[in-house]
């Protein structure tokens, strides 16, 4: 029934057909709600917010705030300065957060809004802050949105210092509550203090209390981004996430800067915590020593299910660049590794670590791609599994292949944003999801003579 | 007024004897006030939500990519044939087309999507971004139908042009565009539904009830609809239109270009749902669907009133919020719950009109807050004050209920129950009575270590 996807191939240049991307703004917002006490505010038309706020909320089950400048068609002839400038003036009104994260759209963009000159001209309390970052919606993706924001708060808060600090800085890049948890829980058994921006933690995952607040208790907080500027070295993880805020920590406050791949995987993770090791100078402690060999033990254990299944991975370009390298490791076939967000650093990326594999021939790799294109090869040639967002249910559903959800978005199961992909322990529970699902389907279609209780 | 409202907003507020006694009326349909943390959608949206049902209809986003992926089979609408409604089209701008125009693109695109697709109907969204660079999508629709054959309609909807409501006014105007060359078809004895979106399947269970009474449906605004359906519109005889907020638009029009007379019909809780069906049999003057229908209406009553009995003791006295997007939708919410045994204490809805929020006020009683647009804030703080157990809303208020210890009932796109019809009586109660005695609301309670 879903399945309007022809196997012919043919040329489409204009046509965008089921997006693995969405928008700069979205990003923009996520990022912002990772500060503490701080209102995501998107100037543009009232509809943009909505959308976003749904969006988070269908992902994270968890309320997702933002105020909107509310443009009219007024604002979109003469400026929306007027609009922007109530705004503020309303949300610290009423909602009284500690800064407001603005963020542009396309609407705001096209007009040319000048954000920098009109949050120059405001007059606000002690203590309360504005800052904003811009977002074309019609360049890059919600990627993009997030680096950008990120960036933002860095430009306009950070300070630069001569005296460095014993702290860390890390840049985590889009990844979930439960993955910062278990970042936080790594860089603590590491011997380390490090400032985390931004960090969702207890905000998209704020535990039930019989009371709602709009602030809940996690976050960076203000003093944290100032603070940055005078960490000792910051650890960007995930190119597409991280190099722009790396960019801006390192020009405005001259922080030393390490660009890795997020820790997905067995060889990132490695990366991550030598990273974290040359930092402490103190060596990998026992308990994180036997964190890795158990992982290594369960993936020797289901090793025979994964070895040559071939496999299709979609969404973010940090996040899939991680699970292929993940995907290798595990004996699995990447077979095609598909981003929505533009780039070809991606393919880069993906071929350098297929290239590592001796994996490459027969794979496509493509940055900028869309799902329809992704249905195609599938038709063409199917893999055994496909690993991602919720969006690559209608394909699984077309060709009956099962599907493995992660990455963002997920809007239709629930747990999912508790629990970490990234360290050891998230390496363990994507192999587990993935040897269950490629085992369920062994269950599922193998003659009742050949069901068995022990696998 | 409590804390925490923003002195525009306290206009859009009152109590349902501010509105009945006391001569006040609510300020509505204005935009919102900037700053405000809305719960409120934007012009495109309105439009989108009206027309995206339409199955096999090509719904092309064209603006950059955004708006296209959030409305990526979002609806929750069924189809009983084409699944093309639940892809998602767009033309994906980039910088470079803003610069010099997103007609080039616009044009390739409907080239690619007759090439491959050639669906009867393209609706091409033009979004805020269109809007402003001004791209000239009149006359692509005007030269793809020459050219292709097929309808090609500009749904003028960006998104700064006004809110929600306006986006309904837009999809009827592109509805009624694309009916309108079969005006002058011979009438035929039937009717049209207007403004049901066949959200888990309503639409389904409401035809079934006309099929029962002999009468024919011949078109349905627009759930599980096509195109070959939508087009027998104009010979109907008379527009039963269930949601008023999105559809009294299109009615006016075809009963003043078609001579179709229209009748406001809710088809949500029991009394409704029976007045809904007498109504309609009443106005084709029909003595043998009358009759039918009056059977129909006392053993559909019968069931219903046998199958929710047992949850009444487990409601008796539980208080309700309402959070909806339409006005008459939360008329029809406030008598089911009153049916049920449950009092309404808080109503709000993202587009009523001045006359929904006085119905509102004079059913829901006195003591009642009633609000036009409102935010978390103002619901967390009203919920709050009336001690309301459970809140019947959209995804937005999912999360906010929960963390405030309200039961929910998602009474919007993400509804997996049908509502409607009589069947839909008894799943509301269900949904009701099993959110508001989850056993976890007991654990939540005993939560604490200190106790």
């Amino acid at each position: 029934m879903l399945n309007q996807t022809p196997l012919q191939f043919y040329d489409r240049r204009a046509l965008r057909i089921n997006p693995c991307k969405t928008c700069q703004p979205v990003g923009a917002l996520y990022a912002a709600l990772g500060v503490h006490r701080c209102m995501p505010h998107s100037h543009g038309s009232q509809g943009c917010v909505s959308y976003h706020r749904t969006f988070l909320t269908r992902h994270f089950k968890e309320p997702a705030i933002a105020a909107s400048s509310s443009f009219t068609e007024g604002a979109s002839v003469f400026g929306g300065g007027a609009n922007l400038k109530t705004s503020v003036k309303n949300i610290f009104d009423i909602y009284d957060p500690d800064i407001i994260a603005v963020h542009t759209t396309c609407l705001s963009e096209t007009i040319g809004d000048d954000l920098n000159s009109y949050i120059l001209d405001m007059t606000l309390s002690e203590g309360k802050l504005v800052v904003h970052c811009n977002t074309p919606s019609y360049v890059g993706s919600h990627i993009t949105g997030f680096a950008n924001m990120v960036a933002g708060f860095i430009r306009y808060l950070s300070l630069k210092s001569e005296e460095k600090s014993q702290k860390i800085g890390i840049f985590p890049g889009w990844i979930n509550p439960g993955d910062i948890h278990e970042l936080k829980r790594l860089v603590a058994v590491m011997g380390l203090e490090s400032i985390i921006l931004p960090d969702q933690s207890d905000v998209l995952d704020s535990p039930m209390t019989g009371t709602y607040s709009m602030y809940p208790e996690g976050g960076t907080t203000i003093d944290g981004i100032r603070a940055l500027g005078s960490v000792k070295k910051v650890l960007a993880l995930g190119p597409s996430c991280s190099f722009e805020p790396a960019l801006a920590i390192k020009s405005k406050c001259a922080v030393e800067t390490d660009l890795i791949e997020a820790p997905i995987g067995v060889v990132n993770t490695d990366n991550f915590i030598c990273a974290l090791s040359n930092l402490s100078g103190q060596g990998v402690p026992s308990e994180l020593e036997a964190e890795r060999g158990r992982l290594i033990d369960l993936m020797l254990d289901a090793s025979q299910y994964f070895f040559n299944k071939k496999v299709a991975i979609y969404g973010d370009p940090d996040t899939v660049v991680g699970l292929c390298s993940l995907a290798l490791e595990l004996g699995l076939r990447p077979k095609y590794i598909l981003t929505g967000t533009p780039g070809e650093a991606f393919v880069e990326r993906i071929n350098k670590n297929l290239d590592i594999y001796g994996a490459k021939e027969g794979v496509k790799v493509k940055a900028s791609g869309d799902l329809f294109e992704l249905h195609q090869w599938i038709k063409n040639e199917r893999v055994d599994v496909l690993i991602g967002t919720s969006y690559g249910k209608q394909i699984a559903k077309a060709e009956d292949i099962p599907l493995v959800r992660l990455g963002f978005p997920i809007l239709d199961r629930y747990g999912h944003s508790y629990q970490p992909i990234i360290g050891y322990r998230g390496a363990m529970r994507v192999a587990e999801l993935i040897a269950s699902a490629l085992m369920d389907r062994i269950d599922r279609d193998c003659a009742d003579e050949d069901l068995d209780v022990v696998m | 007024m409590p804390q925490h409202i923003l002195e525009d907003r306290e206009l859009s507020i009152a109590t349902g004897s501010d509105l009945t006694s006391e001569g006040k009326t609510i300020k509505c349909g204005q935009n919102s006030v900037s700053g405000s943390v809305s719960q409120r959608a934007c012009v495109y949206c309105g439009a989108r939500v009206v027309l995206n049902p339409i199955t096999d209809a090509f719904h092309l986003v064209h603006g950059p990519i955004g708006c296209a992926s959030y409305t990526w089979d979002i609806r929750g609408s069924l189809s009983s044939d084409s699944e093309l409604f639940r892809q998602s089209f767009s033309t994906d701008l980039k910088e470079k087309d803003v610069i010099f125009g997103g007609v080039v693109k616009l044009k390739q695109a409907v080239d690619e999507i007759m090439a491959r697709f050639n669906p009867p109907v393209v609706f091409i969204y033009s979004t805020c971004l269109v809007g402003v660079i001004g791209d000239d999508v009149d006359s692509v629709c005007r030269e793809s139908e020459r050219r292709y054959g097929a309808r090609f309609i500009n749904v003028k909807a960006p998104g700064f042009a006004g809110h929600k409501a306006l986006g309904y006014k837009l999809a009827c105007e592109a509805l009624f565009e694309l009916i309108k060359p079969f005006r002058d078809n011979p009438k035929v004895k039937g009717i049209n539904i207007l403004g049901d979106y066949n959200l888990a399947g309503e639409i389904w269970i409401i035809k079934n009830y006309f099929k029962e009474v002999g009468l024919k449906v011949l078109s349905v605004f627009t759930g599980d609809s096509s195109y070959e359906s939508l087009i027998k519109a104009p010979t109907a005889s008379l527009n039963v239109v269930q949601c008023a907020g999105s559809m009294t638009y299109l009615a006016k029009m075809m009963e003043e270009s078609f001579n179709i007379p229209y009748v406001k019909a809710s088809f949500f809780g029991l009394e409704d749902t029976a007045s809904a069906l007498m109504k309609t049999v009443d106005l084709l003057g029909d003595s043998k669907a009358r009759q039918k229908a009056k059977s129909l209406v006392e053993r559909e009553g019968r069931k219903t009133h046998e199958a929710v009995e047992k949850y009444l003791p487990l409601l008796k006295g539980k208080k309700a919020a309402i959070f909806v997007g339409g006005g008459f939708k939360a008329v029809s919410l406030v008598r089911q719950f009153k049916a049920l045994g449950l009092e309404t204490v808080l109503v709000g809805t993202q587009t009523g009109s001045a006359e929904d929020y006085e119905l509102l006020g004079e059913l829901a009683g006195p003591s009642a807050v009633i609000l036009d647009d409102a935010n978390p804030a103002e619901l967390e703080t009203f919920m709050r004050q009336k001690g309301a157990d459970i809140l019947v809303g959209g995804v937005k208020e999912r999360p906010l209920a929960y963390k405030l210890g309200v039961a929910f009932c998602d009474h919007n796109h993400e509804r997996k129950a049908p509502l409607a019809g009589f069947a839909g009586v008894e799943n509301f109660a269900r949904e009701i009575t099993l959110s508001i005695n989850s056993p976890v609301w007991a654990l939540a309670r005993a939560s604490s270590f200190l106790d």
